[in-house]
């Protein structure tokens, strides 16, 4: 389940879900798919999801409006924002205080399915590094090939990438595929290629505690302040 | 479009021409650019009013665009490109002109990140505004800034982050301009997709440039006024 251009929306599997009752995941489309997979793995079914498209990974500075329109469509609701600042420069987190919700910490979905500190850590030992997340390796052409027009102006790739020397791939999932569409990314940009198997990092651990401390009844509910 | 005569330069006034060389390096149509200022300098334009009125005022919109979310990086990226093949053309003719430069500036990404893009747009944009630009590149830690610093004996410091995690190390290399004692000799500029404002304050730069026509205004205007408290012309 990708959500590249569309917005979905994904009920709870239980009688109780889909309605105002339910805890609310306002989430990027680009972690539809693992964001469901947690919710599966840990039987979370009175959450609710709602997802923004996935293209908006590329235009950062649309992803608090967006998330404003949500949070605003839903008051008096307990929501979890899976977002992480993901380049709004804390313009997410200026809305997400205003409606009292909580995110995904960290600065992008690089760093929350690695974790902090392994990111962190990566970053240091060679920041000229392009990530990719299962997401953008099935979507690399879109994303980066197409959405940099490097299609059309394949001169733009040398001077785009002309600081980067490695590609990692930060794998959510065995995926051999994956695995290989990582290299012929690497190999199309000019970059070293390393596989880094991540799991959901993060996005579970978050998940897991927003929902334990909703059931303590902890968390905050969604109201415009 | 594919219908219609391809537009001949040469037969537009020179106001006409000027905003049709904004909207050529808006597309970044490099060809057609250069081919503007080849016909704006045979009707006899100096080359400094070619620059400002047909290339750095076309490049300030690309700028605001870009800052607002209107372009995105593959356009600047084509604009930027369009811009130096006309900049190749004037700049042996400014330096003919012997024009001094307004001030130096040595601008660089800091430490731990690798993004330029913009950077190198406002580099492009100061050096339009008649400053000595050196380029620092990217990746820089606070000790590539202090010997740039000893090199060239810049009047301005710039730097540049995307990333949020990179940012508060313009704060080091101000601390650390502090403690040698020549903060104050130094106008620091910060920009960056992630700082606002208030960042910059409180990391105690002169100012924050939200995009690339800022900054080459905000140094022009702290140059003059260094001047003045100095005592220059």
């Amino acid at each position: 389940m990708d959500l590249v251009d569309d917005e979905a929306t994904f009920g709870a599997a239980s009688s109780d879900g889909s309605d105002s009752s339910s805890m609310l995941v306002i989430a990027c489309g680009a972690i539809a798919k693992e964001l469901l997979e947690v919710i599966r793995l840990n039987s979370f079914t009175h959450l609710e999801v709602e997802c923004l498209p996935g293209k908006l990974h590329n235009v950062p500075r649309r992803i608090p409006a967006a998330v404003e329109a949500k949070l605003a469509a839903n008051p008096d609701r307990s929501v979890f924002v899976a977002y992480a600042d993901c380049g709004t420069g804390g313009d997410l987190d200026r809305v997400l205080a205003r409606y009292g919700a909580e995110r995904i910490p960290g600065a992008h979905c690089y760093e929350f399915f690695a974790g902090g500190a392994t990111f962190a850590e990566m970053h240091d030992r060679e920041p000229a590094t392009f990530y990719l997340t299962d997401f953008l390796c099935r979507h690399f052409d879109r994303f980066v090939i197409q959405g940099l027009k490097l299609d059309r102006h394949p001169e733009l790739k040398s001077q785009i990438f002309a600081n980067y020397r490695r590609l990692v791939y930060l794998a959510q999932t065995d995926d051999a595929a994956l695995v290989e569409k990582g290299q012929e990314a690497a190999t199309y940009l000019g970059l070293e290629y390393e596989v880094v198997r991540t799991g959901y990092g993060d996005l579970q651990r978050t998940l897991v505690d927003v929902v334990t401390r909703s059931r303590a009844g902890s968390t905050r509910t969604a109201r415009a302040g | 479009m594919s219908d219609e005569e391809p537009l001949d330069l040469r037969t537009l006034p020179d106001d006409d021409l000027c905003r049709q060389m904004h909207d050529d390096l808006y597309d970044g149509l490099k060809e057609e650019l250069v081919v503007g200022t080849k016909i704006l300098l045979e009707r006899g334009w100096p080359p400094d009013r070619v620059l400002n009125d047909a290339l750095v005022e076309g490049m300030r919109i690309v700028g605001i665009d870009f800052r607002d979310g209107i372009l995105f990086v593959p356009e600047v990226l084509l604009a930027a490109n369009a811009m130096k093949a006309a900049m190749a053309l004037l700049r042996p003719l400014l330096a003919e002109t012997g024009a001094p430069s307004v001030g130096k500036v040595v601008i660089g990404t800091v430490k731990g990140d690798i993004h330029d893009i913009g950077k190198n747009l406002v580099a492009m944009m100061l050096e339009g505004a008649g400053f000595e630009v050196f380029d620092l590149g990217v990746n820089n830690p606070v000790e590539k800034y202090l010997a740039a610093i000893d090199e060239h004996k810049p009047d301005i410091i710039g730097m540049s982050a995307l990333l949020t995690t990179t940012m508060p190390y313009m704060k080091v290399v101000i601390d650390t301009l502090k403690e040698k004692g020549i903060r104050d000799d130094l106008i620091v500029l910060v920009g960056g997709a992630p700082l606002n404002e208030e960042f910059g304050k409180a990391i105690g730069a002169d100012a924050y440039c939200r995009d690339a026509a800022v900054a080459a205004e905000t140094a022009q205007t702290l140059m003059m006024a260094k001047r003045l408290a100095s005592g220059e012309d």
